[in-house]
């Protein structure tokens, strides 16, 4: 261990470019062609399969691995990107291990399910690396579509529109369009720029204009939206984050583990990224473990997760919280934050026990810490939105909202979980129920 | 986008892939969910004679032999033609076809071998609206103990006979299935086309015993302590059925005479083979009923995949492409010298090509102490084994000699022309012919 690693603060270059770079490799490495077949020996071809109906996208998943069993992976590709345009961002970050892998009735047979997600991006890599779009146009019908957010959910629904026919604009707070895909992720889950790349894989079917850094009530309203287009799709996930009430919560060094994420995702030179030597991420969800995974990737020394129930109400999966623990992350559960200490920056945080009903416990306990993320949740913002369910916009059916001529999907409308391929499916469905209205008016 | 749509003897389909005469076709509701799932056609499953119908075992009526990870490699049926009265079978056919007039609904028939029973079953079919006639001689099981299927497809002048009977009798098409349990088929295949046959459909299944019972030592599927042969179907026919195809295709007194290739298609690698080696559209069954009606989802997109690939326009242009190129053994060109290439980047150092070359074959492969597999050129016969067993794809591949190149093993330079048996001097008919 050298002095860079022991370092106090929050500084950057804790290691060298090399081990940053192995650090940072793809999670699943992609399979090879020989790999991919012995893979795709395995699937039984159910009938009716569980994997099918575990998927949120409702993607033929025997199917698709027949086809790359049968040396057809383009043909496979197609299958799956004919439910799910983003198949190849899903093949990277989709929890598998609760979606298709856990229902995969090898899971239950052995124990080890066929690896559904490494054979999906084998299918869709391989098409991509063709530079083949499959899917083409219809005719025009010379409607144009509003959608807001350039994420998994805008991005589905404005290709589904494109596809039968109408015009789409898509604005994005942002200024680069993919969203969570492209600011939200781990960086090991989408190597060498995917979700830019996928993002201009989806554009090629053409009809999609990206306007960027347009946010929804700064520079666009949703009733000015309404007047110049036939619908309008919402799908600008949650702008907000949740605050940490504890006192001290607004000393230097605690930050939202989202804007973390996003740095680091945007970061050129990972070695010029600070981090601190004790990071201790708040929060039990995909986000945290992203954080901290990440934090110790950097170099941080002593990186934490402290999470206020009970690890089986974490939302990260098991499988997540494995990986954080095999990278050297430590978790501690049934802890809520009480109070940050610090002389301006902080130096601690405090927390106190609790039980299941998170009710105090009067045991408290303080780690050392750097740097804090906090992952407790994000909210929707802005004004003049549709009715909301709870604190995100109610939506019934295929993604309709209380405003006649809008519709929401993907984290910004209740119901679903918050996932990429929960969103590209409310996207997709909003789209299909948005060109049913369309063309019976 | 490739034009999978076939023309078979008049019959038209959406694609190549029909369900052969089986359990799958043997009722209403079966064919039209094979249909809705996207099949283009089906043999309805093999009727008999009006009266009281054939009955089956009440045991089981299926064997089976698996490889690795217990997939299905061969199936053996002792099941009969359809036990299902005629009538009934013959109502649900033409509400079928009434519903789906785009799909190929052919009729498989048995009935004993007189004419009479041949020309009083036919009008009835006809009277379905189905597209063609099949004409089982195929079945080895049941039913040639009694003096049909197979017992019939043994004998090519019956064979001649029947077909005769039923072309003069009706309009429709008449499709012939052949048995492979005969010596050779083209006897057959010939008796069919003389007796005016629009097509030849084969193989049937093989005669077979699948396990035997080391407890009860009875053959299985086993009934109350016995056994009978059955009919043998699946992958593992697939390469006998190829070269029956190919024994007719490229017959000169059978040229052009349509073929229905059926025997272990299961993915559309195997029909695009079948169809290469003369076989106008193809015949499934195991396949589907291992797997599900859904399988022809993936022909479908793998051979309309491989069409656009391979330039092609329609499956009428794959038909035959590979017919020209079956030869007989003699023409082979022996100036053809290959040598086996092993790839060290995708050698796992199983040591399998090794235990076979050296124990079995030329001893042409070396082993080095930390497991390095090598070809020695001066002993490689070029035979494949090595390729064969091998478990990883393209691992060990054949690399052609170029012209001129010492072959080591010989010492010769390899030649440029052709050169076979019916040229080489160690050939005594090549010999006397220079005296």
């Amino acid at each position: 261990m050298d002095a860079r690693a022991l370092k106090e603060g929050v500084v950057p270059g804790r290691l060298d470019a090399d081990a940053l770079n192995a650090g940072f490799v793809d999670l699943h490495a992609p399979l090879t062609d020989h790999e991919a077949l012995v893979a795709a020996d395995r699937c039984y071809f159910c009938h009716d399969a569980p994997c099918i109906t575990a998927c949120p996208t409702d993607i033929d998943i025997p199917l698709f691995i027949r086809q790359i069993a049968t040396g057809t992976p383009e043909a496979a590709a197609k299958t799956i990107l004919t439910q799910n345009i983003m198949g190849g961002m899903c093949a990277r970050v989709c929890p598998t291990e609760t979606l298709c892998e856990e229902a995969c009735v090898r899971e239950a047979a052995e124990g080890e399910p066929v690896q559904i997600g490494r054979l999906q991006r084998y299918a869709t890599d391989t098409l991509m690396a063709q530079g083949v779009h499959p899917f083409s146009r219809a005719a025009s019908t010379g409607k144009r579509i509003a959608v807001v957010g350039a994420g998994p959910a805008g991005l589905a629904c404005a290709h589904r529109l494109a596809m039968h026919g109408h015009d789409v604009v898509v604005f994005d707070a942002r200024s680069k369009a993919g969203g969570l895909n492209e600011y939200g992720i781990a960086a090991y889950k989408s190597t060498e720029d995917f979700a830019a790349r996928e993002v201009d894989w989806l554009l090629q079917i053409g009809g999609i204009q990206i306007r960027n850094n347009m946010a929804l009530g700064r520079d666009v309203t949703l009733s000015a939206l309404q007047g110049e287009y036939d619908a309008v799709f919402l799908g600008m996930g949650l702008g907000g984050v949740n605050a940490l009430t504890a006192p001290g919560a607004e000393k230097e060094g605690v930050l939202d583990a989202v804007g973390f994420i996003a740095d680091l995702r945007q970061a050129t030179d990972l070695s010029a990224l600070p981090v601190g030597r004790d990071v201790v991420v708040i929060g039990g969800g995909m986000t945290a473990v992203d954080a901290a995974v990440q934090s110790k990737l950097l170099g941080a020394l002593n990186v934490t997760i402290v999470y206020r129930r009970g690890r089986d109400r974490m939302n990260a999966s098991v499988w997540e919280q494995d990986l954080a623990a095999a990278k050297g992350v430590r978790i501690i559960t049934n802890a809520s934050p009480v109070a940050v200490h610090g002389n301006g920056a902080v130096r601690e945080i405090e927390f106190e026990f609790t039980d299941d009903e998170l009710a105090p416990t009067g045991q408290t306990f303080r780690l050392a810490a750097d740097q804090v993320f906090k992952a407790i949740g994000q909210t929707l913002s802005g004004e003049d939105l549709p009715n909301l369910d709870g604190r995100k916009i109610a939506v019934s059916g295929p993604g309709r909202t209380s405003v006649q001529g809008v519709w929401a999907g993907g984290d910004c409308a209740a119901g679903g979980e918050d996932l990429t391929v929960t969103a590209v499916a409310e996207g997709r469905d909003a789209a299909e129920d948005i060109h049913a209205a369309l063309m019976r008016a | 986008m490739a034009d999978l749509t076939t023309n078979f003897v008049g019959i038209k389909s959406p694609n190549p892939f029909w369900l052969a005469s089986a359990p799958p076709t043997d009722k209403e509701y079966n064919v039209r969910r094979a249909f809705e799932a996207g099949w283009g056609g089906v043999v309805w499953k093999t009727l008999g004679e009006a009266g009281p119908p054939v009955v089956n075992v009440n045991g089981p009526r299926y064997g089976a032999i698996w490889g690795a990870d217990r997939r299905l490699l061969g199936l053996n049926n002792i099941e009969l033609i359809t036990d299902r009265p005629l009538e009934v079978n013959l109502r649900e056919i033409k509400a079928v076809k009434r519903d789906y007039p785009d799909r190929a609904m052919v009729v498989s028939l048995m009935v004993p071998c007189e004419e009479e029973a041949w020309k009083a079953i036919l009008p009835l079919v006809e009277e379905t609206g189905a597209d063609g006639v099949e004409l089982n001689f195929g079945c080895p099981h049941g039913m040639s103990e009694r003096g049909m299927g197979s017992a019939v497809g043994q004998v090519p002048e019956y064979i001649e006979m029947v077909t005769r009977w039923v072309k003069q009798s009706t309009r429709m098409p008449c499709i012939v299935k052949l048995t492979p349990n005969i010596t050779d088929i083209r006897k057959p295949a010939m008796a069919a086309h003389a007796g005016g046959a629009d097509a030849v459909s084969l193989i049937n299944t093989i005669n077979s015993i699948t396990s035997v019972d080391l407890d009860l030592f009875a053959p299985e599927p086993t009934i109350d302590g016995k056994g009978a042969h059955g009919g043998y179907c699946g992958p593992a026919v697939k390469p006998i059925a190829l070269n029956m195809v190919a024994e007719i295709a490229r017959s000169p007194e059978m040229r052009g005479l349509p073929i229905s290739g059926i025997g272990g298609v299961t993915t559309w690698k195997d029909a695009a083979e079948f169809m290469a080696l003369g076989a106008g559209n193809v015949q499934v069954c195991t396949a589907a009923m291992t797997y599900g009606f859904k399988i022809v989802q993936e022909m479908i997109s793998g051979l309309s995949q491989y069409l656009d690939e391979k330039g092609l326009d329609s499956t009428a242009d794959l038909v035959g492409r590979a017919v020209p190129n079956i030869s007989d053994w003699q023409n082979l060109n022996l100036n053809y010298v290959t040598k086996a290439r092993i790839d060290q980047d995708l050698c796992i150092s199983c040591g399998r090509c090794f235990a076979a070359c050296e124990d079995t074959s030329h001893q042409a492969i070396a082993m080095s102490e930390d497991r390095v597999f090598t070809v020695k050129d001066d002993e490689c016969v070029a035979c494949n084994l090595c390729v064969n067993v091998c478990p990883v794809e393209a691992c060990i591949t054949m690399e052609r000699l170029d012209v001129g190149v010492i072959d080591a093993r010989t010492g010769q330079p390899v030649a440029a022309e052709h050169g076979d048996w019916t040229s080489h001097p160690n050939n005594p008919a090549v010999a006397q012919a220079a005296e």
